[in-house]
């Protein structure tokens, strides 16, 4: 049996078995593996870094090579139950029409993201007057491929603008743990959110 | 000349000719009545029967995939950088087998094979056969060779399109299907392609309808030009920008209408190498049955309900310079089988090396096609019991 990253374990316990699910930037496939041998869930996984293809491959999964930034116009209406994408939102060209696309093919969606209004992000910028660092976020300015950071509050306005219902929603740390400080002032404390949103 | 062996390759190998006495009726009705099949196989078939591959060929490929006949062969198989102890398809583990397909000219029945009503060579007569026979008369290797379910069955170009017919055609019959550089059915630039091809070949005047065997010709300025036109379409812009550029023969122009590029004389060269081992009504067969294929005609041009009788998983692989069959072609194949709700990963490889990629040792593509086939390989063991 399989251990499964923190963050991936919320995730597991929103899909429902035995349903299919698209899995947008899926990595090694790990989540799909664990979904596939515990939950009896189908699905495909989509990703563009060729050494983590292999370890598809190699993990038993089904993986399709595609840039979520060509659109994902080849799936068809409600065809998945389920669209997850983890840690990726932040690095698409437009996460406000990939979040569409999600809920055109899936009837639901997860996602996890990293909190800009993390405090740690908030005092970075503030004390150091320099674009925030982190174990998070590695990057430098120029080279980070998050360009689309955003806060906890940034997503739920967009959900909101869009007529997205927010099912479900759980705040962690950089180790993707729960923890109750974190409860107390996720928009400050959470560095990391699961969101399951759907239209419905 | 391998003055040693490889230690990854299958090393020597002979050929087997096996007789088949059932007819077999053809899709364009007309039968055969008797036929050969000439096959190479490679590994052990293990206790079970449950780890056999099927190979199948390209327009110009036959059973020589791996391997060599002789110590004296200049180059091994067609597809030894895929084939053989520690590679992609490991031959310690699976049990290999690839024949030369019917209509063909490397020892199976074809257009050069005296025809037993007549006692003279087919020629032209020789009927035109279809992906789905070549995959009927595999279906019956397999029955001969007491292989139930192939583990997997595997091939490229128009090797892919008997890959796909044979997950539509006997579902219940492979476990893996591996499709490389691809298509549901060719385009229309592709069929002209073809068609200039059978045209330069038709108009040679040692053609004779086909019956150039019965005037001691063959056809050879014609399957020379064949060859160039087909060889072009196989490789990129940029493989041919790297590989010749405008490099002169003789470094200088000579104001002459002979070869003076080196692309020129390279294209020659190849063309003249087909021209004398290639059987020129082969070649009209094998790019007729190119044009036919279209598995999904018989579903409403469907090809979503066309795959979705398929049970096995798929692996479809394509490259990025591929213009011929273009990684495009390839995702028409992927999205179809992910709305068939069938199981399918896809693998788009960086390549410059155009259609001829899929016959090439890419570092990335030998990763995708060893994992696949190792997923494959894992499947066996659980299934065996064994380990």
């Amino acid at each position: 049996m399989s251990e499964l990253r923190e963050d991936l374990n919320i995730i597991q316990q929103w899909v429902k078995p035995d349903s299919q699910v698209l899995d947008l930037g899926c990595g090694e496939g790990m989540l799909l593996k664990y979904l596939r041998e515990h939950k009896n869930v189908r699905g495909y996984g989509l990703e563009i870094n060729p050494d983590k293809i292999t370890a598809c491959l190699a993990n038993g999964v089904n993986v399709i090579e595609q840039d979520l930034n060509a659109g994902l116009s080849n799936f068809t209406d409600n065809s998945i139950d389920t669209v997850i994408m983890t840690q990726a939102l932040q690095a698409v060209d437009r996460p406000d029409l990939l979040l569409d696309e999600m809920l055109r093919i899936g009837d639901e969606a997860i996602v996890t993201f990293p909190n800009f209004g993390y405090w740690r992000t908030r005092f970075y910028l503030l004390l150091k007057g320099r674009m925030p660092m982190s174990e998070t976020l590695p990057y430098n300015w120029y080279d980070t491929p998050n360009i689309h950071m955003c806060t906890f509050r940034d997503f739920e306005i967009l959900c909101r603008e869009k007529g997205i219902r927010i099912v479900n929603k759980t705040v962690v740390d950089d180790e993707h743990k729960e923890h109750w400080t974190i409860r107390l002032w996720p928009s400050m404390l959470g560095e990391i959110a699961v969101y399951h949103i759907t239209r419905k | 000349m391998p003055e040693v062996i490889a230690d990854d390759s299958v090393g020597l190998v002979t050929p087997q000719l096996l007789h088949f006495d059932e007819p077999l009726t053809l899709r364009s009705g007309r039968v055969l009545p008797q036929y050969d099949l000439m096959i190479e196989t490679y590994g052990t078939l293990n206790a079970d029967k449950s780890n056999a591959v099927l190979i199948c060929h390209a327009l110009s490929g036959d059973h020589h995939a791996a391997g060599y006949h002789s110590m004296d062969d200049r180059k091994p198989g067609w597809w030894d950088s895929a084939i053989g102890p520690g590679k992609p398809i490991d031959t310690n583990h699976f049990f290999v087998v690839a024949l030369n397909n019917l209509g063909g000219c490397s020892g199976s029945t074809g257009p050069a094979s005296i025809n037993p009503e007549t006692g003279q060579p087919y020629g032209p007569d020789f009927p035109i056969v279809a992906v789905r026979d070549w995959v009927h008369s595999q279906a019956r290797l397999a029955d001969r060779l007491g292989i139930q379910t192939w583990a997997a069955v595997v091939g490229g170009s128009l090797g892919g399109m008997q890959v796909l017919r044979w997950s539509i055609q006997y579902p219940q019959r492979l476990r893996h299907a591996v499709v490389i550089a691809s298509a549901p059915k060719l385009s229309a630039q592709n069929i002209a392609f073809n068609e200039v091809a059978r045209q330069a070949i038709a108009k040679d005047p040692d053609f004779y309808d086909g019956d150039y065997l019965e005037h001691g010709t063959i056809p050879k300025t014609g399957l020379t030009q064949a060859r160039m036109l087909g060889h072009l379409t196989y490789l990129s812009e940029d493989a041919m920008r790297q590989k010749f550029g405008r490099e002169l023969k003789e470094g200088k122009l000579n104001y002459s209408f002979a070869p003076e590029f080196q692309v020129e004389s390279y294209l020659h060269y190849q063309g003249e190498k087909f021209s004398t081992r290639f059987d020129a009504n082969t070649y009209m067969l094998m790019t007729k049955a190119l044009d036919y294929f279209d598995p999904a005609g018989d579903y409403d041009n469907d090809l979503v309900k066309c795959l979705s009788n398929a049970v096995c998983k798929f692996l479809v692989v394509s490259f990025t310079t591929d213009w011929r069959f273009s990684p495009a072609r390839s995702e028409e194949i992927v999205n179809a089988l992910v709305q068939a709700d069938k199981n399918v990963s896809y693998a788009c490889i960086e390549s410059d090396n155009g259609h001829d990629a899929f016959l090439l040792p890419i570092p990335r593509y030998l990763q995708v096609f060893s994992a696949y086939m190792q997923r494959i390989r894992s499947e066996l063991t659980v299934a065996g019991g064994a380990r």
